[in-house]
């Protein structure tokens, strides 16, 4: 009787071995390391994935801060870590781009292998509520007739938000004066309280300020759902489509199929109506770039940073 | 706006709430005494655990803990020199003084009861005057911050106790210390040697570990005599003792506490800064200047008072304008946004139940430390004085390199802990003390930011002058301030000079 329990014992646990090591990843625990502080885009993005992952895989995923540097004391130990696809990290663009080109931050942008970009937040123009700037026409056509005199603040130099401003220079004509300020949070008083006419910063800042400020245009392709009577650039005739994009990372040593398999289970949370629903509502814009096509996506990307860097003069 | 109070009563009171409210406070507290560990890593930790409970009672148990840890970051303060959050910096200057002659428990009960008089105005003022005072946020711009940034410089005068040579060079050290890594205005590369681990640069709370605690540790080593004087047995909290003091300054209480307020409303400023600012304003107001900095009891209420006032100044910003005040103010702001809670002025009218909810519940919290707050603070300090140094000297270095690598989960900061604390023990045999650097680290970054922006607006205007002070009615007051703080004493000093000729100071 006792032996017959155990044999019985015995091939349950051969069997949920084997049944485990068939279904493999994830089996346990996946840690998130965010490379910066709580409170931000990434933990709020990351946090709203987490019930997701759980509900697709049946495990936790378990929202680490590793800040410092701008993000790139994470990302220069990202492939010191175990390669098996427990612990997975945060990657930004226009960061992990720009970060190698401007100083030596400890790695090299070909070194982040992305599994998968999923979201971004789309630049936006905003300005004060009670502003004289009803559109982007205004804001050309007062920088043109004062160039440099306008002011547009936005989060630290050589950042997303200044490189619209550039682009924005680039494709108009019309010259602002980039004036920059610690983190996204720091920008908004700055407008709300009249310091800088205008700030470059994100659709979610928009959508967490509500009524107090004004949404001239955002850089997608399409208008955001939150926002349907805010025009895109394009709708204007000025070709700017970016923003700071936001995926996930692994150690370089994590295997082809890992990888693969990561890049899935973000997708099926990408596609889950609810999720998506969320973050828009947050003011994020959806995005979906899977393993599979992230060379082209980064190469692409990094054509276009490092055009505008060598303009700001960052680079020679 | 109708506000059903019965509601809002019965919600804040529920038991649940309450023993939230308590948890939190306890937690906070030590955590917040423990240095390294902070309130924001606290709050993010427990986020996740606030989804399962109503918003309400979610933001009581994350406002329990920040109200707590900014208390908790005195006790390190008073009992080991070393600041447990920056809010606890200024703490150390006349807690650690009282703590070595042997005042220590009243020292801590005097905190415990600064930190409830603190943070009762700052919740207060956020429960009646939030719209309005929200709008101190926007009239704050990057020149505000300069000046706010040299007043609070102003103190390293003071500070260095009779030469003040060592300490403007100790305070241009900090300040330069503050340039390293990458410069968020202009995004040059300074003073990093080809290091990768310092674009980043020095982490503040890694230095303050280092500059503060270091030099303790390796007096008390060096040196056969007890850490701090023991208190005789069975004098109790010395509570009374502590009520008389407190009432003897009650104006400095409720200066520091509105200062606290204030400041704790200015999303680029913090505690550190409000706890330096009403410290030099109760010095200068002090009958006894001479005393602070060698544990005067008027300067340690002035500190503790307001860094607890900035917790309710910090939700005031957050919750009118959805703009976070402080960090711990950006991860709750964070923690409400995933549950579909929008800040500004529609949580106000709309969901405004919760709002008050929480209000109540932070102004509970708030009075609960003072029981808890007295016996965890009683114990804590017998515990401080009654083990033996041979045990105490390796827990608190242990203490030091955890709390240093918890910051951001980085061996550098350790690196960095470690360096800062033998350099500080150097200069302080040669008679520079810490203090100094550290107000040139602290306030550096937001006067040379402050500038640049001014700078920069002005300089697209054509008016840096008016950009930067004469169009600024707010900078010519915080600058006349400074200019007041610096004359003072020297107009002090010649007109005693003048009556007491022959009275000579050793």
């Amino acid at each position: 009787m006792l032996l017959k329990k155990l044999v019985l014992f015995v091939a349950a646990a051969a069997f949920a071995a084997f049944s485990g090591a068939a279904m493999a990843y994830p089996d346990k625990p996946v840690n998130y390391i965010i490379p910066f502080n709580p409170g931000g885009e990434s933990d709020i993005s990351a946090r709203l994935q987490a019930p997701f992952f759980k509900k697709i895989t049946g495990q936790d995923l378990i929202i680490q801060y590793q800040a410092g540097a701008g993000g790139a004391q994470a990302w220069s130990v990202l492939n010191d870590q175990p390669g098996d696809g427990y612990t997975i990290m945060g990657t930004n663009l226009p960061h992990i781009v720009l970060q190698p080109l401007l100083q030596n931050p400890g790695y090299a942008t070909d070194d982040i292998t992305n599994v998968h970009m999923f979201h971004f937040t789309p630049d936006a123009l905003i300005v004060r509520a009670d502003s004289e700037y009803e559109t982007v026409q205004d804001v050309i056509d007062a920088a043109k007739e004062a160039p440099g005199q306008l002011t547009a603040g936005g989060s630290a130099t050589n950042s997303a938000n200044h490189i619209a401003n550039q682009l924005f220079a680039n494709r108009t004509g019309a010259e602002l004066t980039y004036i920059p300020f610690t983190g996204t949070g720091a920008v908004i008083p700055a407008l709300l309280g009249g310091e800088v006419d205008m700030v470059w910063s994100y659709t979610t800042v928009a959508a967490g300020q509500g009524d107090q400020v004004r949404m001239l245009a955002v850089a997608q392709e399409e208008r955001h759902p939150l926002f349907p009577d805010v025009p895109t650039f394009k709708d204007l005739g000025i070709d700017i489509v970016g923003g700071a994009y936001r995926g996930i990372a692994v150690p370089e040593s994590t295997p082809e199929d890992v990888r693969k398999e990561l890049s899935d289970i973000i997708g099926q949370i990408n596609a889950d109506p609810e999720f998506i629903k969320q973050m828009e509502e947050a003011g994020f814009a959806m995005l979906d770039v899977p393993y599979e096509e992230m060379d082209d996506f980064m190469a692409n990307r990094k054509k276009t940073y490092e055009d505008i860097a060598r303009q700001l003069g960052a680079i020679q | 706006m109708e506000i059903d109070f019965g509601f809002v009563l019965s919600q804040a009171l529920s038991p649940f709430n309450l023993l939230l409210a308590l948890t939190g406070v306890v937690l906070g507290t030590v955590i917040g005494a423990l240095p390294g560990l902070s309130a924001t890593m606290a709050i993010a930790v427990l986020v996740p655990f606030t989804f399962t409970m109503d918003p309400a009672s979610g933001l009581i148990m994350l406002g329990a803990i920040y109200t707590g840890a900014i208390y908790g970051g005195a006790y390190a303060a008073i009992l080991v020199n070393t600041p447990g959050t920056p809010s606890a910096i200024a703490t150390t200057f006349d807690g650690y003084p009282m703590a070595r002659r042997g005042d220590g428990d009243l020292a801590m009960t005097l905190a415990t009861l600064a930190s409830v008089v603190g943070g009762v105005v700052g919740a207060v003022l956020l429960m009646t005057l939030s719209p309005l005072l929200a709008q101190v946020a926007l009239a704050f711009h990057s020149s505000e911050y300069f000046w706010l940034a040299i007043l609070g410089l102003t103190l390293v005068a003071s500070l260095s106790s009779g030469n003040v040579l060592k300490g403007l060079i100790g305070g241009a050290f900090g300040f330069t210390l503050s340039m390293i890594g990458v410069a968020v205005i202009g995004g040059d590369t300074r003073y990093t040697f080809g290091s990768s681990a310092l674009l980043g640069g020095i982490d503040i709370v890694a230095a303050l570990i280092g500059l503060y605690c270091i030099p303790v540790l390796i007096d008390m080593v060096a040196r056969p005599d007890r850490h701090l004087e023991p208190a005789p047995i069975g004098r109790g909290f010395r509570l009374f003792e502590a009520i008389g003091l407190c009432a003897a300054n009650g104006f400095n209480l409720v200066r520091s506490s509105i200062i606290g307020t204030l400041v704790g409303i200015l999303p680029g400023a913090g505690g550190s800064i409000a706890s330096l600012v009403s410290y030099s304003q109760a010095r200068q107001a002090s009958r006894h200047p001479d005393r602070f900095g060698k544990g005067e009891p008027g300067g340690l209420l002035a500190t503790e008072s307001a860094n607890n006032a900035t917790v309710g100044g910090g939700f005031i910003p957050t919750l009118v304008l959805g703009i976070p005040g402080t960090p711990p103010d950006a991860v709750i702001l964070g923690a409400l946004l995933v549950q579909g809670i929008r800040t500004g002025p529609e949580l106000f009218t709309q969901q405004s139940g919760i709002v008050y909810v929480f209000m109540v519940g932070l102004l509970i919290a708030t009075v609960m430390m003072l029981p808890l707050g007295l016996i965890i603070g009683r114990y804590a300090y017998r515990f401080i004085v009654n083990t033996p140094k041979s045990l105490l000297v390796p827990l608190i270095a242990f203490m030091t390199v955890v709390g240093s690598f918890a910051i951001h989960s980085n061996p550098h900061d350790v690196v960095v802990m470690v360096s800062m604390g033998v350099l500080g023990w150097l200069l302080s045999l040669a008679g520079y003390g810490p203090s100094p650097i550290v107000l040139g680290l602290v306030l550096g970054q937001i006067a040379e930011q402050g500038f640049m922006r001014a700078y920069l607006i002005g300089g697209a205007r054509g008016n840096f002058g008016g950009q930067l002070l004469f169009d600024r009615p707010i900078s010519w007051a915080i600058a006349a301030l400074i200019l007041f703080t610096l004359c003072v004493p020297v107009f002090k000093h010649f007109r005693t000079g003048r009556k007491k000729p022959t009275e000579v100071r050793p």
